[in-house]
C-alpha cells in the first residue's frame, strides 16, 4: 500500500482551493448540524420528558409518550427523507427551507425522543418524597420541577446525555443522503474524484473521532463542575447506535 | 395541497419492490444479531480476562467502532474488503460483514455489563465446586447474564433493524430502498415515504412493546 497524502493539497476545482480546505469546511458543516440539532433536541427532550411525568395531566402524558414513540420507531434516514421530500409537499411554506435546516430539524426531533426517554427515567428515578417535600413547602408544580426535580434529574442523566451528544455527531453523517456537504458526503465525493479512498476515509474518520473525544472531555469537565458534593450517582448501561 | 394517491400500492407492486427489500433487511438484522452476539461475547470475555494482550485489542476495537458513524463503517468495509480479498464483492455481502463487525462492538458492551451484573459469589461458588474457567462461564455466569440482558439485546436488535436502512450509502437493496424505488417508478415518492414510515413504525413499535412485556416477565428478582 502506498500512501498519497499530497491529494489534500491539490485543487479540486470549484469553490475550494484545496481538498484540505474542503475537508475543513465539511467538518464545519458536521459540527454546525450537530450543535444546532443538539440544542433543539435538548430543548424538546427536556420538555417532552417532563410532560410525561406530570401528575394529573393524562393528556400531556399521552402526547409526550406518543411523541417519543413516533420519533424513536422510524429510522433516522427515513425521517430525513420525510422532512426533505414529504413535509414540504404537504406544507408548501416549508419549501423555502434549505436542506441544512431540514436536516437539523430531523436530527433534532429524532434525538429529542431519545433525550426525553432519559429525562423521563431520570425524573422517575428520584424518590417521590422530593416532589412531595417541594409541594409541602408551598411550591407550585412548575416551581417544584424548576427548583427541585429537574436540577437533580439533570445531574442523574448527565452520563447518558453525554453519550447522546456523541451520538448526534455520528448520526449527523446521515445528512449526506440529502446532499448537505458534511464529512460523509465529502468522503463519498472525494473518494470518487481522487480514487484515494483510504486517505480520504482516514481523514474523515479521524475528524469524527476527534469531535467525539472533544465532547467527552468537555462534558467530563462540566460533570465535575456541577456535581453535588457527597452524592454518589448510579452509572449508565450500554446500548444505542 | 393534500393530493395523496395510494392506489398504486397493490399487492403486485409490494411483492415486486418492497418484499425483496424487507427480506434483505430482515436477514441482515438476524445474521448481524447472531454474529454480533457471538463475536461480542468473545470481545466481552477478552475485556474481562485481565490479560493485557487480550484486553487491549478488544478495548481498541470496541471503542474504535463505537466512535465512528455506522455510515462511515459501511463505506470503509465496502472500500477495504475488495482491496484485501482482491476481487469486488456485492453491496449486500459487504453490508452483512460490516453489520456483524459493527454490532459486535455494541453487543460486547451489553454482554460485559451483563456479566458484571452477576455477583462475584456466583463465580467463586463455581470455582469452589472445582469448575474450570470455561465450565464456570458456560454453566454458571453466561446463562444468568444472558437472561438479565435479553431485553437490552432485543432493544439493540430493533435499533439494528432501523439501522439497516443505512446500507443506502452503498446502494444495497433494503426495505427503504424498495419503497423508494417504487415511489420513483410510479412518480409518487411522497406516498411511498409515508407508507414506509408507517411500516417501519408498526414493526418497531410492536417489537418494542413485546420487549417491554418480556422484560417484566423474565427479570431475575434479587
Amino acid at each position: 500500500m502506498n500512501w498519497d497524502w499530497e491529494i489534500f493539497f491539490q485543487d479540486p476545482g470549484g469553490q475550494h482551493t484545496t481538498y484540505l480546505e474542503w475537508l475543513m469546511s465539511a467538518w464545519g458543516w458536521t459540527l454546525s448540524v450537530s450543535l444546532l440539532a443538539l440544542l433543539l433536541a435538548l430543548l424538546m427532550g427536556f420538555m417532552i420528558g417532563t410532560l410525561r411525568t406530570l401528575p394529573k395531566h393524562p393528556g400531556w402524558v399521552l402526547f409526550g409518550t406518543g411523541w417519543t414513540e413516533l420519533f424513536r420507531n422510524i429510522p433516522l434516514l427515513l425521517q430525513i427523507f420525510l422532512w426533505y421530500h414529504v413535509i414540504p409537499a404537504l406544507v408548501p411554506p416549508l419549501k423555502e427551507l434549505s436542506g441544512f435546516v431540514l436536516v437539523v430539524l430531523a436530527l433534532g426531533f429524532f434525538t429529542s425522543a431519545r433525550i426525553s426517554e432519559q429525562v423521563y427515567s431520570g425524573i422517575r428515578a428520584l424518590p417521590k418524597g422530593q416532589f412531595y417535600a417541594a409541594q409541602a413547602l408551598g411550591m407550585t408544580t412548575w416551581q417544584s420541577y424548576r427548583y427541585v426535580i429537574l436540577p437533580r434529574a439533570g445531574r442523574i442523566i448527565l452520563p447518558p446525555l453525554v453519550n447522546e451528544m456523541m451520538s448526534i455527531v455520528k448520526n449527523s453523517s446521515v445528512a449526506f443522503a440529502v446532499s448537505v456537504s458534511e464529512l460523509t458526503l465529502f468522503a463519498l465525493q472525494v473518494q470518487e474524484e481522487t480514487a484515494r479512498g483510504v486517505e480520504v476515509y482516514l481523514a474523515v474518520t479521524g475528524l469524527y473521532v476527534v469531535s467525539a473525544l472533544a465532547i467527552n472531555l468537555l462534558m467530563g469537565q462540566i460533570e465535575r463542575r456541577v456535581q453535588i458534593p457527597g452524592l454518589v450517582l448510579p452509572g449508565a448501561t450500554g446500548g444505542g447506535h | 395541497m393534500l393530493d395523496l394517491d395510494f392506489s398504486f400500492y397493490n399487492w403486485a407492486m409490494i411483492s415486486d419492490f418492497v418484499l425483496k427489500g424487507f427480506y434483505f433487511s430482515l436477514v441482515l438484522t438476524l445474521i448481524a444479531t447472531l454474529g454480533g452476539i457471538v463475536l461480542g461475547t468473545l470481545l466481552a470475555l477478552m475485556r474481562l480476562s485481565e490479560k493485557p494482550f487480550l484486553v487491549w485489542p478488544a478495548l481498541v476495537y470496541v471503542n474504535g467502532m463505537r466512535s465512528i458513524p455506522l455510515v462511515m463503517v459501511i463505506l470503509w468495509f465496502f472500500l477495504l474488503v475488495p482491496l484485501i480479498i482482491g476481487q469486488p464483492i456485492g453491496a449486500e455481502i459487504s453490508a452483512v460483514v460490516t453489520f456483524i463487525a459493527f454490532e459486535a462492538a455494541y453487543f460486547s458492551e451489553i454482554i460485559r455489563a451483563g456479566i458484571q451484573s452477576i455477583p462475584r459469589g456466583q463465580v467463586m461458588a463455581g470455582e469452589a465446586l472445582g469448575m474450570t474457567y470455561a465450565q464456570n462461564m458456560r454453566l454458571v455466569v453466561l446463562p444468568q447474564a444472558f437472561r438479565n440482558m435479553l431485553p437490552v439485546m432485543l432493544t439493540q436488535t430493533i435499533i439494528l433493524f432501523q439501522d439497516t436502512s443505512l446500507v443506502y450509502a452503498i446502494g444495497a437493496y433494503d426495505m427503504l430502498k424498495g419503497f423508494e424505488t417504487a415511489g420513483k417508478l410510479f412518480g409518487r415518492p411522497v406516498e411511498a415515504y409515508l407508507l414506509a414510515a408507517v411500516v417501519y413504525f408498526v414493526i418497531c413499535y410492536s417489537l418494542s412493546r413485546l420487549v417491554r412485556r418480556l422484560h417484566q416477565k423474565i427479570a431475575i428478582i434479587r
